[in-house]
């Protein structure tokens, strides 16, 4: 179920984070409990108490004490911004090194980003188009 | 109902043979821990004396502070399944899985015979066979079924999944955290399948050659340890001073094994050198921790 390299509650955690970020889980809606999340993914509860912790402490969730744990409720918007936040270290910066290390011009990959952008925009699926 | 556990200098000889080498370490309540080590580590040793089955030669074992060694006060709250089960029948191996059962009822004060009836039906155990008739997988799950269906505040399985197939371990997985959840209590698990069961300890304790060599919470030491990997130069540079527990070469690539819990200013300095940072295993840390006990470059 589980990539063995990697702490599991970062996994849930990482797992829990995507799905406020997509609105798979929307603000203030209730999370599976400890016990749920622990024998679906067959791991020792506290491993995903751990997980639930961080994501309270980063204010991704909130805790109602006796009925269990919810989407705050500007998570997703907390989310969004940290990601437009790193997005351009994360994302941009190693495309442009790439890029260059293969040899494709910068003003190749401007102009690949500015069609798929118009494309997306106006919702077109001409599909994959050679620039 | 929940029991600590407490070692303080345990030693076992047999003969000459020194199984258990001044050990000492205590283990919360409420939790479930893994007892992880190689073959003749000492695990079986270590857990038949936790569990008053073995007089320690020295130093002693106590329970919420209470010594086990002929103490009829905590006897039945004890648990502890080998193997195969052999430890908790009355005739082996004339009796029949249901007089097994029966048994285990009388002298275990928390016993469930609804549950025991529901894990015998899960592992599909046939409970007119005489228990010398049983496979050794069927052996193992009866072990599992008394195991669990004793509801011991403290309950140790000593490698209790022999010769069962991935379905049946899968059960007792299952099973194991359904039921620890439901009534919380302390659970000591030995075994070499690590990859496998590992997520479902919160604590894990590896002895070697009758030694501690760590005790420690499983996530912790799952961020403990990772693999460096780059150009030999600046792998080099990177591990100097940290303890290295494996190291491989792949023509200019270098990977090392690093165990420590790395710093911000260290994963910058990887970051900025190019090395790639991955995290490692339990196995794998067990393997290394075990086979070469670390050294410091």
């Amino acid at each position: 179920m589980f990539d063995e390299r990697s702490p599991i509650y970062r996994q849930i955690a990482a797992q829990i984070r995507a799905d406020v970020l997509s609105g798979t889980l929307q603000a203030d809606e209730q999370i599976m409990s400890t016990t749920q999340y622990a024998a679906y993914y067959r791991i020792n509860p506290a491993t995903a108490a751990k997980a639930f912790q961080e994501l309270v402490d980063e204010g991704v969730l909130y805790k109602r004490r006796g009925i269990g744990m919810f989407v705050g409720p500007d998570a997703r918007e907390a989310l969004r911004s940290e990601h437009r936040r790193r997005f351009f270290t994360d994302v941009v910066d190693p495309m442009v090194a790439e890029a260059l290390a293969i040899g494709i011009p910068i003003e190749d990959v401007i102009r690949r980003i500015t069609h798929a952008a118009d494309e997306q925009i106006s919702g077109s699926t001409v599909g994959e188009t050679e620039s | 109902m929940t029991m600590s556990i407490e070692v303080r200098d345990l030693e076992l000889r047999y003969g000459n043979v020194t199984a258990l080498d001044r050990l000492s370490f205590r283990l919360d309540g409420g939790k479930i821990h893994g007892l992880l080590g190689r073959n003749g580590s000492g695990k079986t040793s270590l857990l038949s004396v936790m569990a008053a089955f073995r007089r320690a030669t020295s130093g002693d074992a106590w329970i919420d502070g209470q010594p086990v060694f002929e103490n009829p006060d905590v006897a039945s709250d004890i648990c502890f399944i080998r193997g195969e089960g052999d430890t908790v029948v009355h005739d082996w191996p004339a009796d029949r899985v249901k007089d097994a059962l029966a048994f285990a009822s009388t002298f275990r004060p928390a016993w469930d015979s609804d549950y025991a009836t529901a894990l015998v039906d899960r592992f599909r155990l046939p409970l007119k066979k005489r228990l010398g008739q049983l496979s050794r997988g069927q052996r193992s799950a009866l072990g599992i079924t008394l195991g669990l269906a004793s509801r011991a505040p403290l309950t140790m399985f000593d490698e209790s999944y022999l010769g069962m197939d991935a379905p049946s371990r899968y059960v007792f997985y299952d099973e194991l955290l359904a039921d620890f959840m439901a009534h919380p209590r302390t659970f000591v698990i030995s075994t070499h399948l690590i990859e496998e069961v590992s997520s479902l300890f919160e604590e894990v304790v590896i002895i070697d050659e009758g030694q501690l060599v760590l005790h420690e919470s499983a996530e912790e030491l799952r961020a403990r340890g990772a693999a460096v990997t780059g150009p030999t130069e600046q792998v080099a540079r990177f591990a100097q001073g940290l303890t290295i527990l494996g190291d491989k070469q792949l023509g200019p690539t270098r990977s090392v094994m690093v165990y420590g819990e790395l710093d911000d200013g260290q994963i910058e300095l990887a970051r900025e050198s190019g090395l790639e940072l991955g995290p490692i295993a339990l196995q794998d840390l067990f393997v290394h921790l075990t086979e070469s006990r670390g050294r410091t470059s």
